[in-house]
């Protein structure tokens, strides 16, 4: 009896602690947005914080959207063959990659290096009092820290999630066509025929939004949230790379099942 | 402890922190125009007070008054409207590690006003030549020392003009020359822009060459008030204490703790033999 009434006490706290939580970040989260109108009276906040979460996040998507693209093709050919349709193996990467790979392997990618930051810079300002002496200035820290980062981050993911595809597809031309010898006109014809502007790209750019909002929102929660010591921080910005994962993963299997099932 | 013609007033203010009070019943008066010295120590709420007139933190019970205003029930705009007349300077600083000393005191100057750049570039070099550290401009905070941040922090702190300022710990890892040069700017900023001033600290020495009044802060209410040379005299027990720094008195050396033979389990060995 001791032991069941302990294990639902654990449970009941658990859940009280999560919803507490979810409650306190869509609570900032809308104190940010409703403080976001510097984004738009000084660009160039917006404009910095989407080279820090963007620009510097590209070399990473660049690279493994070319390694991506470049399995996909192997993989895509290897299967295709049996078949003896080798050349729809550009639909094969290229629907791939717009539907499903493109923005969640970005994503994954996004919360990792940019996520990850920028807890890290948050964390870092709330532990030497950066975010304190604002305030004490004056300065409301969600609007001059907070609101351009996550609107930085919000905007980056769907281009960098756009750029991911575009080096896969160019992955799997290069691996299928140049080395390979599948036919160049018939990879991008069968491409061309199949994938819709709506159904597929439109789709997976709506994911990318949606990716965008989550990590971005979570990254900057778990900053301002963070105990502001070193070890906090560092927890901190672990929970952003770990939450952020699950929950696009979660988000990326709801809005699969809305957007592509019973479609044919 | 409260004068009526104080400019800051906290009145029966009760404040914990979770489960760990702070303050139960704290009455306390700043004057306008003084250097009023906050001393205690550690976990005596020191800081807590600060962050009270700062309105970072509101009491459970109680009234903050700036005036005739009560800051622990501002509205966030106006919240942030009166902290425009504050000046804080942080334990360490608290500098925009991305940005160079110039831009540092440049900062709240930027935000507030729409002054052209002309006129902040004279008004940060003004600030940082009151300070000192007109040549330090181009540095990173990386590159400062902690005496050198803390001024830095000092200039920016009073960028915008302040009528109050609030110092925390301003000593606090400070060599000598650096703890006479903060102590002589508290007490020369005070005097020459004619405001008031609040800071916290455990440097005795320091603090009561600079400070018109002390307050001294333990168990959560004031238990000593009055002009440093007033508390050297004074034949308070806690007082002496803490002014001459003995081990032991009325603040006890060892904390709460069970009996030393029952931690030790020295009755149960004795049975044993």
């Amino acid at each position: 009896m001791t032991l069941i009434t302990r294990i639902l006490s654990k449970i009941g706290s658990a859940t009280v602690d999560a919803v507490w939580t979810l409650g306190t970040a869509s609570v900032f989260i809308f104190r940010v947005l409703s403080r976001s109108a510097i984004v738009l009276r000084r660009p160039r906040l917006l404009v910095a914080e989407m080279h820090f979460a963007g620009v510097l996040s590209l070399v990473i998507i660049i690279v493994s959207g070319l390694f991506v693209g470049l399995v996909l093709g192997l993989q895509g050919y290897e299967t295709l063959k049996r078949y003896g349709s080798t050349g729809a193996v550009g639909t094969l990467v290229a629907l791939s990659l717009v539907r499903e790979l493109g923005p969640v392997v970005s994503a994954l990618l996004f919360a990792s290096r940019a996520g990850s930051a920028i807890t890290a810079e948050i964390g870092i300002m709330k532990t030497t009092e950066q975010l304190s002496a604002m305030e004490m200035m004056a300065v409301d820290p969600h609007a001059r820290v907070v609101a351009p980062m996550f609107w930085g981050g919000f905007l980056s993911m769907p281009l960098l999630a756009a750029i991911f595809s575009a080096m896969g597809i160019i992955g799997g031309y290069l691996i299928t066509v140049v080395v390979i010898g599948v036919d160049s006109g018939a990879f991008w014809s069968q491409m061309q025929a199949s994938v819709d502007f709506h159904h597929d790209i439109l789709n997976g750019v709506i994911k990318s939004i949606v990716f965008g909002a989550a990590v971005s929102s979570i990254a900057v929660y778990e900053g301002y949230a963070s105990v502001p010591t070193a070890e906090g921080v560092s927890r901190a910005v672990t929970r952003t790379v770990v939450t952020s994962a699950l929950a696009v993963l979660a988000l990326d299997f709801v809005l699969t099942a809305f957007m592509f099932t019973g479609v044919h | 402890m409260i004068k009526k013609t104080d400019l800051l007033q906290l009145s029966s203010i009760n404040f914990a922190y979770g489960q760990t009070q702070i303050f139960a019943d704290l009455n306390v008066g700043f004057e306008a125009g003084k250097v009023t010295a906050i001393m205690g120590g550690s976990g005596s709420g020191k800081t807590t007070i600060l962050k009270l007139i700062g309105g970072q933190v509101s009491p459970q019970q109680g009234r903050v008054a700036w005036g005739d205003r009560a800051i622990n029930q501002m509205k966030h705009n106006e919240l942030y409207s009166y902290r425009k007349s504050l000046g804080m300077l942080f334990q360490f600083g608290a500098l925009f590690t991305d940005l160079n000393v110039f831009e540092n005191v440049a900062f709240p100057l930027r935000e507030q006003t729409a002054l052209p750049e002309s006129a902040i570039k004279d008004l940060v070099l003004m600030k940082l030549h009151a300070v000192g550290l007109r040549g330090a401009q181009k540095l990173m905070p990386a590159e400062l020392s902690g005496g050198m941040a803390r001024r830095v922090a000092l200039a920016r702190a009073i960028a915008l003009d302040p009528s109050l300022m609030l110092y925390d710990e301003p000593f606090t890892g400070l060599d000598p020359i650096s703890t006479a040069i903060t102590g002589n700017l508290i007490r020369t900023l005070n005097d020459a822009l004619g405001i008031t001033s609040v800071f916290v600290t455990h440097d005795i020495k320091a603090s009561f060459k600079v400070a018109d009044e002390v307050i001294l802060l333990s168990r959560g209410t004031v238990t000593a008030r009055g002009t440093p040379s007033e508390l050297l005299d004074s034949r308070d027990p806690l007082v002496r204490q803490f002014v001459q720094g003995e081990v032991d008195g009325p603040v006890p050396f060892h904390v709460h703790s069970e009996a030393y033979r029952d931690d030790l389990k020295l009755e149960s060995k004795e049975r044993n033999w």
